[in-house]
C-alpha cells in the first residue's frame, strides 16, 4: 500500500527532490530524509513549537504539515537561517542572556522571535510574550528569552536610528 | 590555597568564579547543532514501539504478535516472557526507609497490566512508523481486574490488593514526632487548620525520554546513548540486571533536552530496549512520543495533607501536625524509590521556623495509575505549601501581617548550626536577611497600599510570601545507606595538554542548567588559565570519573568542588615542574592567565604551554626524579552534614478575576541563598525556570484520571503548561552563606524556585480573596476551584472519599474490542 509521491522543493536554498510517503510530516521529512536535526519533535500536536520552520517565509509547525504538500515550496530551517547569518544578533543575545538552557526549544523559539521582529521592530514585553506563547520552554521560565528578544530589538533600532 | 575563592578577588586576572559568563555549549544549541539521542543514527539501527495497556488493571491472558509480524518492515515482537530470562527483575525499596515494600518489576510485565500506558509488548521494525503500525495489530487478551484508583481508599479492607504477595496496598509509612504535640495543641492560643491537595503532575521534558542501545556480540559490550541525568547509575543498572560486567556497559549522555528529575529513573521500557539490543545484536532506538510521555514518564506530587498549626498569644508557633497521604502508582520506581517524596514532606515541613513540637506522618500507597517518583524539588513544594499556608492562616487568626508573623517565627540568622524539629541539620541559613531583602526588593508597604487602593475599585490583587529551605549537596544518607548504587561522591580529572590548554572530565552531567559552564569557570580559575583554553567533558561512563550525575542540586556543590580541587592539584603539579625548570622553589611561582609568573613580582617567566611542551616532548631535559603528572583527579563527598541546606523566600503578586476565577500573575520575586554563587547569570535562570515550573503545578498542570483509572490528559492540548504570555517577570536576589564543608562554598540552586512558587501563589490567591472569606488549598488553582471557593459554581473537587475500586468491564476483551472509555485507551489501541 505505497502512497509515495515525488516532490521537489528548496530547503535552505538547495534544490531537493525526494519520494515521500503521503503521511510523512514535514518535521520527519527534514529529520529523517534530509538529516536536518535542528528541527525538533516535541508534542506532535502543534502545541509546543519545537518543530517551527519557515515555509515560503512564514513560520509553520513541522508536525502539522505534510511533506507532500510542499512540492515547489521554499523551506528554511534553523540550519539555513543560522548559516545565512540573519539570526546572528538574536542568537548572540540568547547566548549572552542565557535564554537557552537545554536548547531543545531554541531553534523554534529563535525562528518565532525573528518572525516577530520582522513585522514589529519595536515590540513591548507583552507583545513578545504574546508572539512566543506557542513555543514551550520548560527550562528558562521565559523571562530571559523575553529579555534577549527585547535587547535584540533595541540594538537593531539603535543601529537603524529612530 | 583558598585565596582562589576569596569573593573579593573576582576582578583579578583569570578569576572566573562569581562572574556572569555565557555557557560554552550555547553557541552550538542556538544553531540547532546540539546532538540529542534522536539525532544519532547508527548502521543497522532498528526502532521500537510499545503496545501499552488501555486498562488500569488487567490480567494478561495472551499476547499474539502474528498479525503484526506479517506487516512490512516488522522484525520482532517481544513480550515480557521473551525478555525475562535475560533480565533480573528489580524491587525498588531502600533499607533505611523502614518497612518499605514494593513488588518485583520486569522490563515488560509477565502477568498483569497495572496502569494505563504500561508497556506490555515491544514491536521492533525498520522504522518507528512501521513499528507503530504493527502495534495496532498485536492482539492482547485481557481480563480486566478491579482497579485501585483513589488513594484515600487504597488501604480499606474492601479494596483489592494490587500485589497479593505484599498483603496490602501500603508501600511505606513514617511518623516523625518531636516534643509534646498534643499538649501544645491543647494549650494553643489559636489553631490554624486546613487540608491541602497537591495535584498529580509531570515533568514534560520537551525532549521525550530517549534511548539508543547497541550491543556488540563479538566484544560482549553494551553501549547506550541515553537522555539521562545519571549515566554511571544507569551503567550499573544495565550491568546488574542484564548480567553484564559493569566494565562492559558504556552509557553516553550527550545533549539532554530537559530532565528535571524525569530522567533520573529506571524505566522498564528503556531497560526492555537494552535487552532487545542484546538479543538482536544491533542498535535499537526508542524515542517516546508525547502520548507515551504522559502515560509512562513518572508523575509526581499526588498528595493530600491534613495539617494544623498551634500558636501562642505572642504570635509564636508552638506546634505543627501534618498527615500526608500519597498515591504512587503500582510500583515504587527503581532505584530511588517512590517513598522519598512523602519522606521529604516529613523531613521538610515547618523547615524555616523555630518551634519545638512537630508530628509529621506520611502514608505512601499503591494504586493503578502511572508510577510517581522524584521530580524537581521532590517534596519541597508540598512541604512548603503546607507550612506557608498554615503560616498565613495563623497570621490571619492572630490579625498579624504575614511578614511580621514570619519575622517572629523564622529561625534567627545567628542561631546556627542547629537541628530542626524534624531532625534536619542546618549549617548556616539566612531566613531573616533573605526576608528583609525580599521586602525591600518588592517594596512591600507600597504594594500593600496599592492592593488596598485597588480593592476599593473592585480589583482584587494578592500578595503571597513563602519562606523555604532546600536540601542540596546530598551525602550517602540520601540513597547509599539504603542500599542503592547511587554515588553521592563525584570526581573530576583535569589535565594540561601540550599547548597549555586544559581538559576537565567530570562525573556530573549537563542537562542545560550549565554544569559544564561552571566547571569551566572553576577549572580555569583553579589552574590559572584563560577560560577559552578549558574544555569540559561530561556524560560518558568510559571516560569521566565515576559519579552520581545530576540530582538533588549537587552539580555545583559536589562536582564543582571536585573540579576545584583537581584544578588546584594540577596547578600544584605544574608549579613543581616550573620550580625545577626555573631553579627556584615551587612556592616562588603562580600561574596567571596561562603564564608562569613570579608570585611576589607578578613577572611572567614562561608560558604554561612552554612548560607543557617540555614535559611532553623534551622530558629528557628535566631532572629524572621530577614528577611530571600534568593530570590530576580529585573526588569530593560531603562528610559533616548529610545535606547542605539552602534557604530563600519568594513573593507573588497577582490578580484574581472574581467573575471568571482566572488568575493573572503580575510579578514574582525570589531571594535565594545557595552559598557561593559561581555564575549569577546561570543561578538566576535556574531560579526563574524553577519558579515557572512551580507555577505550572500550582495553576495549570494536572494529570487527571477518570474513576476507572483512565488518564484523561494525553496531549499538550489538554495538559496545560506555563507559556510565555501567562508568566510574569521574575526578580531574583541573593544572600550568600557559603558552606564551610568545601573550599568553593557552593550549595545547590536548581530546585529552590520550584520549592517555593506554589506556596507563594496559593497565599497570594487567598490574600486576594480575603474580602470574600474564600480560600483555596487544592492545586492546581483552576478558575473552577476559585469560583467554587467564592460560592459561584458548585464544588466538584476535591470530591468526598468514594469507593476506590471500579470494575472496568465484567467481560473479557480481546485486542480489537472496545475497552473502557477513555482518551488513552482509544489512542493506545489505534484500533
Amino acid at each position: 500500500m505505497s502512497t509515495a509521491v515525488d516532490i521537489s522543493l528548496t530547503v535552505n536554498g538547495e534544490r531537493v527532490s525526494r519520494r515521500v510517503e503521503a503521511r510523512r510530516h514535514l518535521v520527519d521529512f527534514l529529520r529523517l530524509d534530509l538529516e536536518l536535526m535542528g528541527t525538533r519533535t516535541g508534542c506532535e500536536h502543534g502545541m509546543c513549537g519545537a518543530c517551527t520552520v519557515r515555509v515560503n517565509g512564514n513560520i509553520v509547525r513541522g508536525c502539522l504539515l505534510l511533506a507532500v504538500a510542499l512540492d515547489g515550496a521554499d523551506v528554511e530551517t534553523i540550519e539555513g537561517a543560522s548559516q545565512s547569518g540573519e539570526l546572528r544578533d538574536l542568537q548572540d543575545a540568547f547566548i549572552a542572556r542565557n535564554a537557552c538552557q537545554c536548547g531543545y526549544c531554541t531553534p523554534g523559539m529563535l525562528l518565532t522571535a525573528a518572525d516577530l521582529l520582522s513585522v514589529n521592530p519595536r515590540p513591548t514585553r507583552a507583545q513578545i510574550r504574546e508572539h512566543l506563547c506557542g513555543n514551550y520552554c520548560r527550562c528558562t521560565g521565559y523571562h530571559a528569552i523575553i529579555d534577549a528578544v527585547e535587547a535584540t530589538a533595541a540594538s537593531r533600532n539603535a543601529k537603524s536610528g529612530p | 590555597m583558598s585565596d582562589i575563592i576569596d569573593p573579593g578577588s573576582v576582578d583579578r586576572p583569570n578569576s572566573y568564579i562569581g562572574k556572569s559568563l555565557p555557557r560554552p555549549n550555547a553557541k552550538t544549541l542556538v544553531e540547532g547543532l546540539g546532538r540529542y539521542v534522536d539525532d544519532i543514527v547508527l548502521p543497522r539501527m532498528v526502532h521500537v514501539a510499545f503496545v501499552r495497556s488501555p486498562h488500569a488493571h488487567a490480567r494478561l491472558l495472551a499476547i499474539d504478535g502474528t498479525a503484526a509480524m506479517a506487516l512490512p518492515g516488522v522484525m520482532r515482537v517481544f513480550t515480557g516472557g521473551d525478555l525475562s530470562p535475560h533480565c533480573e527483575p528489580w524491587v525498588a525499596t531502600l533499607a533505611h526507609l523502614k518497612g518499605m515494600k514494593s513488588a518485583p518489576q520486569h522490563p515488560l510485565p509477565l502477568e498483569r497490566a497495572t496502569w494505563v500506558g504500561e508497556a506490555l509488548a515491544a514491536v521492533v521494525a525498520e522504522s518507528r512508523a512501521a513499528a507503530e503500525d504493527a502495534v495496532a495489530h498485536v492482539r492482547v487478551d485481557y481480563e480486566p481486574l478491579p482497579a485501585v484508583v483513589d488513594m484515600e481508599g487504597a488501604l480499606l479492607a474492601a479494596t483489592p490488593v494490587i500485589h497479593a504477595e505484599l498483603g496490602d496496598n501500603l508501600c511505606f509509612e513514617r511518623v516523625n514526632e518531636t516534643g509534646k504535640v498534643e499538649e501544645a495543641f491543647a494549650h494553643a492560643h489559636k489553631i490554624a487548620e486546613a487540608t491541602f491537595y497537591s495535584g498529580r503532575h509531570t515533568g514534560l521534558t520537551l525532549e521525550p525520554r530517549s534511548i539508543l542501545a547497541d550491543f556488540n556480540r563479538a566484544s560482549g559490550r553494551l553501549t547506550v546513548y541515553h537522555s539521562t541525568q545519571a549515566p554511571h547509575m544507569m551503567q550499573g543498572v544495565f550491568a546488574k540486571h542484564m548480567r553484564l560486567s559493569e566494565g562492559d556497559v558504556r552509557v553516553i549522555c550527550g545533549d539532554v533536552g530537559g530532565s528535571y528529575g524525569i530522567k533520573v529513573h529506571v524505566y522498564p521500557d528503556e531497560v526492555a530496549v537494552a535487552v532487545i539490543a542484546k538479543l538482536m545484536g544491533r542498535p535499537v532506538k526508542f524515542i517516546a512520543d508525547r502520548l507515551e510521555s504522559f502515560a509512562s514518564d513518572i508523575h509526581a506530587r499526588d498528595h493530600r495533607i491534613r495539617a494544623r498549626m498551634a500558636v501562642d498569644a505572642t504570635g509564636r508557633i508552638t506546634a505543627i501536625d501534618v498527615d500526608d497521604l500519597t498515591g504512587i502508582g503500582p510500583y515504587s520506581v527503581y532505584p530511588r524509590t517512590s517513598a522519598v517524596e512523602g519522606n521529604q514532606v516529613v523531613n521538610l515541613v515547618g523547615g524555616p521556623y523555630d518551634f519545638a513540637n512537630l508530628r509529621a506522618r506520611t502514608t505512601v500507597v499503591f494504586q493503578n495509575k502511572t508510577p510517581t517518583c522524584q521530580y524537581r524539588a521532590v517534596g519541597h513544594p508540598i512541604a512548603t505549601a503546607v507550612t506557608e499556608g498554615l503560616v498565613d492562616l495563623a497570621a490571619e487568626v492572630l490579625d498579624l501581617d504575614p511578614v511580621e508573623f514570619r519575622r517572629r517565627n523564622l529561625m534567627k540568622d545567628g542561631s546556627y548550626p542547629r537541628t530542626s524539629p524534624a531532625g534536619m541539620k542546618f549549617e548556616g541559613l539566612s531566613h531573616e536577611a533573605s526576608l528583609t531583602k525580599l521586602v525591600s526588593m518588592m517594596d512591600y508597604p507600597a504594594l500593600r497600599s496599592e492592593q488596598e487602593r485597588l480593592r476599593q475599585e473592585g480589583v482584587h490583587r494578592g500578595i503571597g510570601i513563602a519562606s523555604f529551605i532546600e536540601l542540596t549537596n546530598p551525602s550517602p544518607f540520601m540513597y547509599g545507606v539504603g542500599g542503592a548504587r547511587i554515588s553521592a561522591q563525584d570526581g573530576c580529572s583535569v589535565r594540561i595538554d601540550p599547548d597549555g590548554s586544559v581538559v576537565a572530565a567530570s562525573g556530573v552531567t549537563e542537562q542545560g542548567q550549565g554544569t559544564e559552564a561552571i566547571l569551566r569557570q572553576i577549572v580555569a580559575e583553579a589552574v590559572g588559565v584563560p577560560i577559552a583554553d578549558v574544555r569540559v567533558l561530561t556524560g560518558d561512563t568510559l571516560i569521566t570519573p565515576y559519579g552520581g550525575g545530576t540530582w538533588a542540586c549537587r552539580g555545583a556543590g559536589i562536582g564543582g568542588e571536585a573540579a576545584l580541587r583537581a584544578g588546584l592539584a594540577v596547578k600544584d603539579a605544574a608549579l613543581k615542574i616550573a620550580g625545577a625548570m626555573l631553579q627556584a622553589g615551587p612556592d616562588a611561582f603562580d600561574i596567571v592567565d596561562g603564564q608562569i609568573v613570579e608570585r611576589t613580582s607578578g613577572l611572567a617567566r614562561m608560558p604554561l604551554a612552554e612548560l607543557a611542551r617540555i614535559v611532553y616532548f623534551r622530558g629528557d631535559t628535566l631532572p629524572p626524579d621530577l614528577p611530571r603528572e600534568l593530570m590530576q583527579t580529585r573526588h569530593f563527598i560531603t562528610k559533616e552534614y548529610p545535606f547542605a541546606f539552602t534557604n530563600g523566600v519568594q513573593a507573588c503578586w497577582l490578580e484574581v478575576d472574581v467573575d471568571t476565577g482566572i488568575v493573572r500573575l503580575l510579578k514574582h520575586w525570589c531571594v535565594e541563598d545557595c552559598g557561593r554563587v559561581i555564575n549569577p547569570l546561570l543561578v538566576d535562570e535556574q531560579v526563574r525556570g524553577g519558579i515557572v515550573q512551580g507555577l505550572g503545578g500550582a495553576l495549570y498542570e494536572h494529570c487527571i484520571y477518570s474513576p476507572e483509572g483512565q488518564l484523561l490528559v494525553g496531549s499538550m492540548a489538554d495538559y496545560l503548561v506555563p507559556m510565555a504570555a501567562e508568566m510574569p517577570d521574575i526578580e531574583v536576589g541573593h544572600v550568600e552563606t557559603p558552606t564551610k564543608e568545601s573550599l568553593l562554598g557552593a550549595k545547590g540552586a536548581g530546585e529552590a524556585g520550584t520549592a517555593g512558587a506554589p506556596a507563594a501563589v496559593m497565599n497570594a490567591i487567598n490574600d486576594a480573596l480575603r474580602p470574600f472569606g474564600a480560600k483555596v488549598f487544592a492545586q492546581p488553582f483552576t478558575p473552577e476551584r476559585i469560583l467554587a471557593a467564592l460560592g459561584k459554581v458548585p464544588t466538584r473537587w476535591p470530591e468526598p472519599a468514594r469507593s476506590s475500586t471500579r470494575m472496568m468491564s465484567p467481560a473479557r476483551t480481546g485486542a480489537l474490542a472496545p475497552p473502557a472509555p477513555g482518551f488513552l485507551s482509544r489512542l493506545f489501541r489505534r484500533a
